[in-house]
C-alpha cells in the first residue's frame, strides 16, 4: 500500500480492476458470507446450556459417529481402487479407455436423488446385487452398509482426479534410476512412486471424505433415517428442520461447518507443503 | 496440482512404449485393468444401465406417459428457471473475478480464492438452512419480507437462491488457474495498440478462456438442475409448484411409483451423459488451443 506506482502502474494499463473486484466481493458477501455468518449468529442467541443438549445428545454423537466412520471407510475404499483406476487410465491401454476415463466423473455430474434412487433399489431386498448377497445373509439397503456404499460413489471420482495429473508428470527417468539400482517393481512403486503421490493422495483422501460428511441426497433413500443406527448428521439436521427445531439444526449445522472449515483448511496446508516440498526438490 | 473436483483440463498421455525394467509383467498389468474395470463396473456401470431398465420396465407407452404428465412438466420449467438464472449469474462472477484476480495484484488474494471455494465445503442441507436463517418466517428479514407479502423460502425464489450457492464456484475455480497461467501481456499489448476495455476482453481473453468457461458452465449447469439437498430444505414440495426434477423424483419414488420415479430419473441421467460428452469434448479443445499456442 506504501508504494502507489505499484497500484498506478499496472491498474492503468488493463482497465477494470475496481468494477470486478467490487462486483466480486458484493456478490460473495450476499451469496456466501452473510448468510454464513447467519448461522454463527444464530447459535450464538441459543444459551450454552442449549447448545450442548442439542450438539452432544445421544443421537447426535451417533450420528457423528456414523458420518465420520462411513465417510473415512468410503473414502478408505476409493484410495486404494482411486489410485489403481489411475494408474490403469495413465500407463495402459485398454479397449474403452476414453469412455472410462470420461466415466469417472459421473458422480459428479449425476445428481444424488437419481444416485439415491438407483443404488436403494439396486441394493435393496429385490435389486440386482440385494438379491444375490441375500442368501448370503447381507443386507445393503436401508443399513449402514448401504449409507457406506452410497458415499463410496459419490468419492469415486476425489482420488482418481487428484492422482491422474501426477501419474501423468512423473520422470521415467527417477523409476529407470530405482531399476537401475536394484529395485524390484513393487518396491520402485512402494518406495518411489508412492511417496512422490502422497500430498494428492492426502488431498484426494480429504476432498472426498469432506464431501461424504456432508452428502444427504444419495443416502436419504439408502438409509432408513432410524435415530442411533442410520441416521447421519445432516440427515439428523433434516428431521430437525422438518419439526421445525430450527435451533437444533442450527446448533448441529454450525459444529458441520466448522469440521467443513477444518478440512479446507488440512488441504490447503497439504497443498502448500506439496508445493514447498516440491520447490526444495528442485532447488 | 490442484485441489478441485472440477480439474482444469489435463492432457492425457499416450502410454508410451517402457523399457522392461519399469513396467509390470503383463500378468500384473491384466490383473490391475481386471480390479480397474471391475469396480467402475460395480459402481459407475451398473447404476446407469440400472435407470434405464427400471424406467422403461413397464414399456415405452408408461414411460412416456410419466414424463408427459403435467406435474413432471412443472418440475421440468422450474429446474430450468432456477438453472437459467444461476448459472448465467454465477458466470458473469466467474468471469469478473478471475478478471481482479488473474490481472491485478492486491491484498488476501489467496483468502479470496479460498472463500469463492467455501461453497463446496458446506453440506447442501446446510446451504438450504441459511437461506432459511436470513429468509425464513423466523429469519432475519421475516418479519419484513412477511409484511410486504413477498415470499421467499418455500417459493421459487428460494429455490433460485439455494441453487446459486451450490454452484456458485463452478466457473470461477476453473477459469482462475486458467487465467492466471496466460498472464496479460497478451491483454497489455492490445490496449497499447489501442484496444478499448471491452474488445480486449471480448477478442484477446474471451478467445484464449472459451473452452474453459465452456467447461465451467457445463459443470455449473448439471449442478443447478441435479440439486437436491438445498433445493429440498428451501422448497415447500408443493406440487406442480415448488417442484423441481430431482424434487419431483423423490415424491414420486415416496408414492411407490418406482417405474415413474426412474423415467424422470432417466432425463436427469441423460443430462448427465451429455454433460460428461461435453466436458470431455471442451477439454480436448482446450488441448488443441494449448498445443497450438506451444508450437506457434
Amino acid at each position: 500500500m506504501k508504494n502507489p506506482a505499484r497500484f498506478t502502474g499496472q491498474a492503468r494499463v488493463l482497465p477494470g480492476f475496481r468494477l470486478t473486484l467490487g462486483f466480486t466481493l458484493l456478490y460473495l458477501s450476499l451469496i456466501v458470507l452473510i448468510p454464513l455468518s447467519a448461522a454463527f449468529i444464530s447459535a450464538a442467541s441459543l444459551t450454552w446450556g442449549e447448545f450442548w443438549s442439542d450438539v452432544a445428545s445421544r443421537q447426535a454423537v451417533a450420528s457423528y459417529e456414523l458420518s465420520f466412520g462411513a465417510s473415512f471407510g468410503a473414502a478408505l475404499v476409493n484410495l486404494v481402487f482411486g489410485v489403481i483406476v489411475a494408474w490403469v487410465l495413465v500407463r495402459y491401454r485398454f479397449f474403452g479407455k476414453r469412455v472410462v476415463d470420461a466415466l469417472v466423473d459421473l458422480p459428479f455430474a449425476l445428481p444424488t436423488a437419481v444416485a439415491g434412487i438407483t443404488l436403494a433399489t439396486i441394493y435393496g431386498p429385490t435389486g440386482w446385487i440385494g438379491e444375490a448377497v441375500a442368501p448370503l445373509g447381507l443386507k445393503i439397503s436401508y443399513t449402514q452398509l448401504g449409507i457406506f456404499v452410497a458415499l463410496t460413489f459419490i468419492g469415486l471420482p476425489f482420488i482418481v482426479r487428484t492422482v491422474q495429473p501426477v501419474l501423468e508428470d512423473l520422470d521415467p527417468e527417477i523409476e529407470e534410476a530405482a531399476a537401475s539400482l536394484g529395485a524390484n517393481r513393487w518396491q520402485t512403486f512402494w518406495r518411489v512412486i508412492l511417496p512422490m503421490l502422497a500430498p494428492a493422495l492426502l488431498t484426494g483422501f480429504t476432498l472426498a471424505f469432506a464431501r461424504a460428511l456432508g452428502e444427504y441426497g444419495s443416502v436419504v433413500f439408502i438409509s432408513s433415517n432410524i435415530p442411533m443406527k442410520t441416521q447421519i448428521t445432516p440427515l439428523l439436521i433434516m428431521t430437525k428442520l422438518e419439526e421445525f427445531d430450527y435451533g437444533g439444526a442450527t446448533a448441529l449445522a454450525v459444529v458441520m461447518l466448522v469440521v467443513s472449515f477444518l478440512l479446507l483448511l488440512a488441504i490447503n496446508l497439504i497443498q502448500w507443503w506439496a508445493s514447498r516440498h516440491h520447490r526444495t526438490e528442485l532447488a | 496440482m490442484t485441489t478441485s473436483i472440477a480439474l482444469a483440463p489435463s492432457l492425457q498421455h499416450e502410454a508410451a512404449p517402457r523399457r522392461a525394467s519399469t513396467a509390470e509383467p503383463p500378468g500384473v498389468r491384466r490383473l490391475l485393468i481386471g480390479v480397474a474395470l471391475a469396480f467402475i463396473i460395480l459402481f459407475l456401470v451398473l447404476p446407469l444401465l440400472f435407470v434405464f431398465v427400471e424406467a422403461f420396465g413397464k414399456g415405452a407407452g408408461y414411460y412416456f406417459q410419466a414424463l408427459s404428465d403435467p406435474v413432471t412438466w412443472a418440475a421440468i420449467k422450474l429446474t430450468l428457471i432456477a438453472a437459467g438464472i444461476s448459472v448465467p449469474l454465477n458466470c458473469v462472477f466467474g468471469l469478473c473475478a478471475a478478471w481482479a484476480i488473474a490481472k491485478f495484484e492486491f491484498r488476501g488474494k489467496s483468502l479470496l480464492i479460498t472463500l469463492i471455494d467455501l461453497p463446496f465445503s458446506v453440506s447442501p442441507v446446510i446451504a438450504g438452512l441459511l437461506y432459511v436463517l436470513v429468509f425464513g418466517a423466523q429469519g432475519w428479514l421475516g418479519p419484513w419480507l412477511d409484511a410486504h407479502d413477498i415470499k421467499i423460502i418455500f417459493a421459487v425464489p428460494g429455490i433460485v437462491l439455494a441453487t446459486i450457492f451450490v454452484t456458485f464456484p463452478f466457473v470461477a475455480r476453473e477459469l482462475i488457474p486458467l487465467m492466471q497461467a496466460q498472464g496479460k501481456s497478451e491483454e497489455e499489448a492490445a490496449r497499447v495498440l489501442g484496444a478499448s476495455g471491452w474488445q480486449t476482453f471480448t477478442r484477446v481473453t474471451l478467445p484464449n478462456i472459451k473452452w474453459g468457461l465452456l467447461y465451467g458452465v457445463i459443470l455449473c449447469n448439471a449442478r443447478a438442475m441435479g440439486e437436491f439437498g438445498a433445493v429440498s430444505v428451501v422448497s415447500g414440495h408443493i406440487r406442480g409448484q415448488t417442484n423441481t426434477i430431482p424434487l419431483h423424483v423423490e415424491i414420486l419414488y415416496n408414492d411407490y411409483d418406482f417405474t415413474g420415479a426412474f423415467a424422470v430419473a432417466s432425463l436427469l441421467t441423460f443430462l448427465a451423459l451429455i454433460t460428461l460428452g461435453l466436458k470431455t469434448w471442451a477439454e480436448r479443445q482446450n488441448e488443441i488451443l494449448h498445443g497450438r499456442e506451444q508450437t506457434a
